[in-house]
């Protein structure tokens, strides 16, 4: 009996072993897959691509020296085989794996990873991510022109990067899976220069094998990765300029595998009814929350009661509808999948007339005439005159300004540029899954400067010094207890209501037939659209 | 002629001096940052600082234009903000893409529009040409985005006759340029037919009758051609009434030319780029003029240059 019972386990699970999405032992290499984009793709330097179509194809050209597990949110070592973290938090010692080979055939090594941090923090080289590596040692002198390296970046030996911090920064192992931290080699970014965008050479999964400007890209295989049974495929190709609706129509048709923009909005709810469609979708939880900005600094917005009556007035199910409930209505700034997002915490209820109470309580009963700017892309126009409505029935009159994205960004930047700026299709999506990238740029004082992104002008220094001490919490066995002390950092800021938020989006990837991947590949909130490491082409099988 | 080609080609230096002024300005107008844009979101007062030092904006606006200028007197269009590659490499690797959508597009625009406005002209009042008269108003009233679209659907789509990947090719071509082509022929065809009941009406035709010529030498030797002067002047226009539409048409077909480089260059303020391709479609327009007006003597010989 007992053996009949393992046969017939063995016998199952050897059936249902293929069928299984991400069985990695039987996935087979080889096969080809084509993805589009409307736009073109900017650049492929890590140092400076921060766009949501660059970001996941860099990181398949590049590596660093951490990565995340694929499909999570969790920090596993690339580049570096192991790390260890000083006690006082402010040394962080990686030790690098060995035979990692560049593209071009040479070796990565230490240096490599020094040259590429500096290249970072080097003022000349205008990344917009140097910022993020502010708590290196040295990091000032060096961005002022005072230093040539960046003292905190040691390397005692080849295969050994020592990082020293002037304060402990608990974002610090984020930092070295970030693009920006990404390892470059010397001699090819010297050949190409500014230019090296266009001819990336990295240590990744995939190389550039050919780029036509406007037309398309073709990425293949590095047969020399370190990683052995990746990537999957053999060779990826980009095309660019195609139109979202006709892109979907072309993945119907089995042309193409990935509509790289998603399903336009008009489409939605049909590809979601039609069962053939509905389960190529994918639809995923980002680290994206939109709100309603409200200046301190412009009047009535100054009083807590004005702006936690404008949390209160807003009907945030009927805008979800808007956007064909591709989210969920937010009540805090962090998303759900923030470490940090405290579960039971309601927020503002929707209650127009205590709206209406608290703003008789703020002198305002008859109401006030205030500017909503918003971005001039469908559908955020839709959902700022869904809040124009909201506001109404309190009394509020708001004037939408409707502005391109640039327009909106430098007002939100002006200490008395926009009393109120619903942040659709501009803000809020987290670089990096750690709450402090919540903070810092758009709530903390730090960003409350000319030009900066803390629409809101909102400056608490208790918080900032608390959000510091959350910083500083570099043990990775705190974690647990630091994400807890930045839920109630937020708990705090909703005290003060300089944001209304309003929801949080969801990714919704679409995918052909052809290609899979192991489980939450699809929905990998670090790779949008895919992982392309990962995705393996079924016909190849 | 030389002195009229000189004086001519330095009117096109100071329209191009000109457009490249107020453009500069628009772009720098205040209310923008591209320095924070360039610098990103994590960067410090201090850093947005040495990133706007870094591309010269700190200088006074009349600096910035004075290097602007100089530079590109050398060929030299700047660094794309966004991209970060040289703008005239970016163009350049563009231009011909657009260039042959523009001859497909004017090819069109002649095939359709030249044959149907004179057989308008030849059946004045008969149902041929109100039906061409009608068909010629649908188009010209109709926004380009729309024609190309329903192009693309019916034809990509419905009848898959066409293809709708991306790329340059032949029958890639079609869509884009009938759909430029559709809305100029509309003009040509209204254009056409005035032009020849005019000439109809002249002494010279009477007089060619009167002499007994053949209808057909009539029409070829001395109806057309006198018909086609204004059309000449109207094709060097037609330049410029392209580079708006190729914008809209190179996005819906992605058709790998300056049009969709320019519009992704506004959606995400690259002002380098916008720069550039402003002052290219510029150069084409004055340059499609003067090729305009320096064929006119060769259709009309009465037509001295001076």
């Amino acid at each position: 009996m007992k053996n009949l019972l393992l046969t017939a386990s063995l016998a199952a699970l050897v059936w249902a072993a293929p069928l299984a999405p991400g069985y990695a032992a039987d996935i087979k290499q080889g096969g080809a897959m084509t993805v589009t984009f409307k736009d073109d793709i900017s650049t492929l330097d890590p140092a400076i691509g921060y766009d949501w179509k660059n970001w996941s194809m860099i990181k398949s050209l590049f590596d660093g020296l951490l990565d995340y597990k694929p499909g999570t949110t969790e920090i596993v070592p690339d580049l570096a085989e192991s790390y260890e973290v000083a006690p006082d938090g402010l040394t962080y010692t990686f030790h690098l794996r060995h035979g990692v080979k560049f593209h071009n055939g040479r070796e990565m090594k230490a240096a490599d990873v020094k040259y590429s941090l500096e290249r970072t923090c080097n003022p000349k080289t205008q990344s917009p991510g140097a910022g993020y590596y502010g708590s290196i040692k040295g990091f000032d002198d060096y961005q002022a022109g005072k230093a040539s390296e960046l003292a905190g970046v040691t390397t005692p030996d080849d295969y050994t990067v020592k990082i020293e911090l002037s304060h402990p920064d608990a974002t610090t192992l984020h930092l070295m899976a970030l693009n920006f931290s990404f390892v470059v080699p010397k001699e090819e970014v010297e050949k190409y220069g500014a230019d090296f965008g266009k001819h990336p050479v990295g240590t990744g999964a995939f190389k550039l094998a050919e780029w036509k400007s406007g037309q398309d890209l073709v990425f293949e295989r590095n047969t020399d990765y370190y990683k052995k049974g990746l990537p999957h495929l053999d060779k990826i190709t980009f095309e660019i300029g195609q139109e979202p609706v006709v892109a979907l129509l072309r993945l119907q048709k089995g042309e193409i595998d990935i509509a790289g923009d998603g399903i336009p909005p008009s489409k939605y709810e049909e590809v979601l009814k039609d069962p053939a469609t509905k389960k190529l979708v994918t639809i995923t939880d980002q680290l994206n929350t939109d709100y309603v900005s409200m200046n301190v600094n412009i009047k009535p917005f100054d009083q807590v009661e004005v702006r936690q009556a404008v949390n209160m007035a807003i009907n945030k199910t009927r805008i979800l509808k808007l956007i064909n409930n591709r989210g969920v209505a937010a009540n805090q700034p962090l998303p759900p999948a923030m470490p940090g997002y405290v579960k039971d915490y309601k927020g503002y209820p929707y209650d127009p007339a205590k709206a209406k109470a608290l703003l008789a309580k703020a002198g305002l009963a008859d109401g006030f005439s205030t500017d909503l700017y918003v971005q001039n892309v469908d559908p955020n126009p839709r959902i700022a005159q869904a809040i124009q409505q909201d506001l109404a029935k309190i009394g509020i009159k708001a004037n939408i300004k409707s502005l391109d994205q640039g327009t909106v960004i430098a007002a939100g930047g002006k200490k008395d540029g926009a009393p109120m700026i619903w942040s659709g299709g501009m803000a809020w999506i987290a670089d990096f899954p750690d709450p402090s990238n919540f903070y810092t740029a758009i709530l903390g004082c730090g960003g409350a400067v000319d030009g900066g992104w803390n629409w809101s002008w909102y400056c608490n220094k208790d918080l900032d010094a608390r959000a510091d001490k959350a910083n500083a919490m570099a043990d990775p066995a705190k974690a647990g207890e630091r994400a807890a002390e930045w839920g109630k950092i937020f708990v705090e800021v909703m005290k003060d209501a300089p944001w209304a938020p309003v929801l949080n989006e969801k990714a919704v990837t679409i995918h052909s037939k052809r290609i899979a991947g192991p489980n939450g590949i699809f929905a990998d909130p670090i790779h949008i659209p895919v992982n392309y490491d990962e995705v393996y082409a079924l016909d190849a099988q | 002629m030389t002195g009229y080609l000189l004086r001519r080609l330095a009117h096109v230096l100071l329209v191009l001096i000109g457009v490249s002024i107020i453009t500069f300005l628009i772009l720098h107008a205040p209310g923008r940052d591209p320095a924070r844009q360039v610098a990103g979101h994590t960067a410090s007062p201090e850093q947005v600082e040495q990133v706007r030092h870094e591309l010269g904006l700190d200088r006074p606006l009349i600096e910035q234009y004075w290097r602007y200028a100089t530079k590109l007197a050398q060929g030299d269009l700047g660094r794309s903000y966004v991209q970060r590659s040289q703008v005239s490499e970016l163009i350049l690797a563009r231009l011909p893409a657009t260039a042959l959508l523009m001859l497909g597009a004017i090819f069109c625009e002649l095939l359709i529009g030249l044959p149907s406005g004179a057989i308008a002209a030849f059946r004045r009042n008969r149902p041929s040409d109100q039906t061409v008269m009608l068909g010629a108003l649908l188009f010209v009233s109709t926004p380009q985005f729309l024609v190309a679209y329903i192009l693309l659907y019916v034809f990509g789509f419905k009848l898959q006759w066409l293809p709708t990947t991306p790329g340059v090719s032949f029958l890639t071509l079609i869509l884009p340029a009938l759909s430029l082509g559709l809305i100029g022929g509309g003009w040509y065809a209204r254009m056409m037919r005035s032009s020849i009941i005019e000439v109809l009406r002249q002494d010279y035709v009477r007089t060619a009758r009167a002499k007994g010529l053949r209808r057909a030498r009539i029409v070829l030797l001395h109806v057309v051609p006198n018909g086609l002067l204004p059309i000449i002047a109207m094709i060097g226009l037609d330049i410029g009434y392209f580079m708006s539409g190729i914008v809209v048409v190179e996005s819906v077909f992605g058709w790998p030319g300056i049009g969709q480089l320019a519009w992704q260059a506004i959606q995400q303020i690259d002002i380098p780029i916008i720069m550039g391709v402003t002052l290219v479609a510029a150069c084409a327009i004055v340059l499609g003029n003067l090729l305009a007006d320096l064929m006119a003597p060769l259709i009309d010989p009465r037509i001295k240059l001076k």
